[in-house]
């Protein structure tokens, strides 16, 4: 290498807007989603290896929280995002779902590993094929397990879906008619 | 380490035929461990006396399961005895037709069976009769299949990603 260049990564950019001496002003949906992207809770649903895999990326070295999900909470009605990592037994399936109905709105969910995707290897009476099932999803991330990279991956996509969230999509016919098929209010 | 002990073997046969003769339909050694086929009506009595009788006292049931012959069309039920005094093993079995799957509870000799033979309805659909509170243990509650019998499918039917004419289901 002859050339020891310090490349500076953009994690985002600035949304657009007027600027001048002394303020910025740009959207107000805008604001909010730079806001949110990086302020993300997640709430752990971990049940198995992805959940150790999960482990890691919290961990100093994949070091998840970078990216500004620093706080873990346990109360689903403190979180954003549900990140369902590992087998979901049909034993389990109606407290995942209670706990998806528990959380506030705006809510996202990611569905780690092949597992809680599909139901993964597990193709038998007992386990869950999917949590698509039973709650809405908004990234699947696959493998078996995958990678922390992958998961980081999973939650840079999850922060794009959250950048671009307009302020009345929570409302809109679509948004509700997909609550309907999953019989949520 | 756990020795075979022929002799017991010996003995439990030679008691089991003088009080059980009209109960026992068989008795063999299976791996060195002597097994016994009773009729399920006298399941309980033939349990009671193994535990209460102070030659053999087998006073511990180590485990109970349910079984599914589909050849022979019937259930089953395997229980494992061990005593603790004698340091010896001996297993004993039941069956009844599958039309009919009730077999006598076994939790008013050994408390213990309770959650056993809940097990062995949820998975087999076994009947027992007596039992205080027969209902699923491990599965869900609306189940209505028993999912360990044979000829219970394998993979979950509400699967549409699988192509059959791909994978040869």
């Amino acid at each position: 290498m002859s050339e020891n260049k310090i490349i500076k990564p953009t994690i985002s950019e600035m949304p657009e807007g007027v600027s001048g001496p002394g303020f910025f002003a740009t959207r107000l949906d805008k604001a909010v989603g730079l806001a949110r992207k990086f302020s993300l809770w997640p709430l752990p649903f971990a049940t198995s290896c992805c959940g150790i895999e999960f482990m890691a990326t919290m961990g100093a070295t994949y070091d998840l929280a970078r990216f500004g999900s620093e706080r873990l909470s346990f109360s689903p009605r403190q979180s954003d995002l549900l990140m369902v990592m590992g087998t979901i037994a049909k034993k389990m399936a109606p407290v995942l779902r209670h706990v998806y109905i528990q959380m506030a709105e705006p809510k996202w969910v990611i569905a780690v590993g092949a597992c809680a995707s599909s139901g993964g290897i597990f193709d038998t009476y007992s386990v869950l094929q999917g949590i698509d099932r039973i709650i809405p999803v908004d990234v699947y991330v696959p493998g078996c397990p995958p990678r922390p990279e992958q998961i980081i991956n999973g939650i840079l996509k999850i922060q794009k879906l959250v950048e671009n969230e307009s302020l009345g999509r929570r409302n809109s016919p679509e948004y509700l008619e997909l609550m309907k098929k999953y019989n949520m209010e | 380490m756990y020795k075979i002990n022929s002799e017991r073997n010996q003995l439990v046969i030679r008691k089991m035929i003088d009080h059980f003769s009209y109960a026992m339909d068989q008795h063999e050694l299976i791996a060195d461990m002597l097994c016994m086929t009773v009729r399920k009506e006298f399941i309980r009595d033939v349990l009671s006396f193994l535990r209460d009788d102070d030659e053999l006292q087998y006073n511990f049931l180590t485990t109970l399961c349910g079984m599914h012959y589909q050849d022979k069309e019937q259930l089953g039920v395997v229980y494992h005895l061990h005593s603790f005094v004698n340091n010896h093993r001996i297993r004993i079995k039941t069956a009844t037709d599958i039309k009919q799957p009730d077999i006598p509870s076994i939790t008013t000799v050994w408390p213990a069976a309770n959650w056993m033979e809940r097990e062995a309805y949820d998975f087999f659909g076994i009947q027992f009769d007596g039992h205080p509170d027969l209902k699923r243990i491990l599965n869900v509650d609306e189940m209505t299949d028993f999912p360990l019998r044979k000829d219970f499918p394998l993979e979950d039917q509400t699967r549409e990603d699988k192509d059959d004419s791909m994978f040869g289901r």
